[in-house]
């Protein structure tokens, strides 16, 4: 035949699935999910994950206890039954995230602000943020929720509310902000010290420096980070149903209580993977995309 | 002709170490004052002090006759007069060149956005850099990165401007062009304070030369007399070695 056949061996040399020379396009929202990129990586992954999983359900299924256990954990008309009053109460739980969230990522940042002030006169400032933030990442978040969600309200002090709903999120933005601020504060010191120079060269005072130049770089230099804070407290609210409070787990609880069966607690618990699975797939994959582009500007 | 700036004995510890040891200098309106030293001698300090970036130990400078170094004074007014550019360029990573350069116009001297625009945009013309308005810095040469810095610096027209060894960071072949545009300030009269290792420039344009060993001035004069005749075994020795590193 013809030049077909006796072609150069150039065209053997293929390059590799992974190869350094292949972009590997851009990072899809589930990448990661199995370790590998590469298709034929990820194919090893499912397969190996697959197996996994039909062993175990085959050594859960066939144990003495499982239909015991699956009457009591995943009985379908428990679910119907109670899904419709968890998920009620599960969007309480969604709004007092929202709320909780917002109160503190402003919070945390006013802490963190004032924690670099310079200056003589922010001194008292600066030890009061210090004693805050070492005193509430101290103390467990539970023992907040019940020192303040029950403390609180025993003073009956005149024009003080006493709903567990407002001292359940008080102890939630009290917590998390002491975290969060330095998270931030963490991003703060990581914009170099020479932006700082330049802003104030340019007759920026020490706010404008702050707003202008460097909150923006420090922010966006953590939201890896408060992305995760985000995951870890949207399940955190549940922590409000010890004041009594119905939502989710609590109404969960109430109807574990009332039929002795506890399917309803997986009702809740799949709600609450239903928002933070997304949510942990999207700070991952922002997390990915972020290092991709500082790695690309760095070149 | 009275001074626009002076350094009267002016003396800068960190800690302990003894960085400026009584810095005295006048600068006079169009002056283009030139300081050159080994590494770590002080110049850099020298300026960051005059723009009051750093705080001075002893003596005194003076901006027009005022006294700028005592507690009285806001850095933020001596600021709006002075400008400073750095070896490092130092824009800001997270603002296009139009919004680092209007930054200042707008927020510290209260220029209306359209106002401020169209200067900064006309800087930016004016030094080759029309198409690089809406740029972010990471997608500049470094040229050009040290080309905006110095627009940013001039949009809040100072009356001086102190450069701190702007070429130093750049690639051979993109010095001229930052020198070109330091040139274009000279002939409009700007007074300049500028570190410098380009010692064929500091020759060309310096109306003095100032050279600074271990934080004193050891000797200084006009850049003929200063280059040709240098008086000190010093800066023969320094001189020298910048002739043998082929920098003149
Ligand atoms: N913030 C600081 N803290 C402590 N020491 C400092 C500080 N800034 C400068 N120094 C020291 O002061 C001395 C003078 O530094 P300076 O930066 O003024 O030198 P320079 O002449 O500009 O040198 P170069 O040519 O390397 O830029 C150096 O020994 C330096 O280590
Ligand atoms: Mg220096």
């Amino acid at each position: 035949m013809t030049d077909t056949d006796n072609r150069e061996p150039a065209e053997a040399i293929e390059l590799p699935a992974g190869s350094r020379f292949v972009s590997p396009g851009s990072p899809g929202l589930f990448n990661g999910l199995f370790g590998q990129s590469g298709s034929k990586g990820a194919l090893v992954a499912f397969a190996s994950t697959v197996l996994f999983l039909v062993v175990a359900a085959i050594v859960i299924l066939n144990s003495e206890a499982w239909p015991k256990v699956q009457n009591q954990f995943l009985n379908w008309e428990h679910f119907k039954a109670s899904f419709p009053a968890i998920l009620g109460a599960f969007w309480l739980d969604m709004q007092m995230f929202a709320v909780a969230e917002v109160l503190i990522l402003s919070f945390a940042l006013l802490v963190a602000v004032l924690r670099v002030l310079r200056g003589p006169a922010f001194f008292p400032l600066r030890v009061l943020s210090t004693i805050y933030i070492d005193l509430f990442r101290g103390v467990p978040l539970l023992l907040v929720i019940f020192l303040l969600g029950f403390g609180v309200p025993a003073l009956d002090l005149p024009g003080v509310p006493k709903s567990p709903m407002f001292w359940g999120i008080v102890s939630l933005v009290l917590s998390y902000s002491a975290y969060t601020a330095e998270v931030y504060r963490s991003g703060l010191e990581s914009v170099h010290e020479s932006q700082r120079a330049a802003a104030r060269a340019l007759g920026l005072t020490q706010w404008q420096a702050l707003r202008f130049a460097i909150l923006p770089q420090a922010i966006r230099n953590v939201i890896p980070a408060l992305l995760n804070g985000l995951v870890s407290l949207q399940k955190d609210v549940a922590l409000i149903s010890v004041l009594g409070l119905r939502e989710a787990v609590r109404e969960a609880e109430i109807y574990k209580a009332r039929t002795f069966n506890y399917t309803s607690l997986l009702v809740a618990a799949i709600l609450f993977l239903i928002v933070s699975v997304p949510v942990a797939r999207f700070a991952d994959w922002y997390t990915a995309r972020d290092r991709r582009a500082r790695t690309k500007g760095l070149q | 002709m009275s001074d626009r700036v002076r350094l009267a004995g002016v003396h800068k510890r960190f800690g302990d170490k003894h960085v400026l040891k009584g810095i005295d200098l006048s600068v006079a309106e169009h002056d283009v004052v030139c300081l050159i030293g080994s590494s770590g001698s002080g110049k850099s300090t020298i300026l960051r002090c005059i723009n009051l970036l750093e705080t001075v130990d002893e003596g005194a400078i003076y901006l027009d006759g005022e006294i700028i170094t005592r507690r009285e004074t806001d850095p933020n007014l001596v600021r709006q007069f002075v400008g400073i550019v750095f070896q490092s360029y130092n824009l800001f990573p997270h603002m296009n060149v139009l919004d680092n350069v209007t930054l200042s116009p707008r927020r510290v001297h209260g220029k209306g956005r359209v106002e401020a625009e169209d200067h900064a945009v006309a800087l930016l013309e004016r030094f080759g850099l029309s198409d690089k308005v809406y740029e972010f810095p990471d997608r500049l040469s470094g040229g050009q990165q040290q080309r905006v810095a110095v627009v940013r610096a001039l949009a809040t027209e100072p009356e001086l401007l102190l450069l701190d060894e702007i070429t130093a960071a750049l690639d051979p072949e993109l010095v001229g062009e930052v020198l070109g545009v330091i040139r274009d300030l000279i002939t409009d009269g700007m007074t300049l304070i500028l570190a410098t290792h380009e010692m064929g420039f500091a020759r060309d344009v310096a109306t003095r030369v100032c050279f600074l060993d271990d934080g004193a001035i050891l000797e200084e004069g006009p850049p003929d007399q200063f280059f040709s005749d240098p008086k000190m075994p010093r800066t023969q020795q320094f001189l020298r070695r910048v002739i043998d590193a082929g920098r003149l």
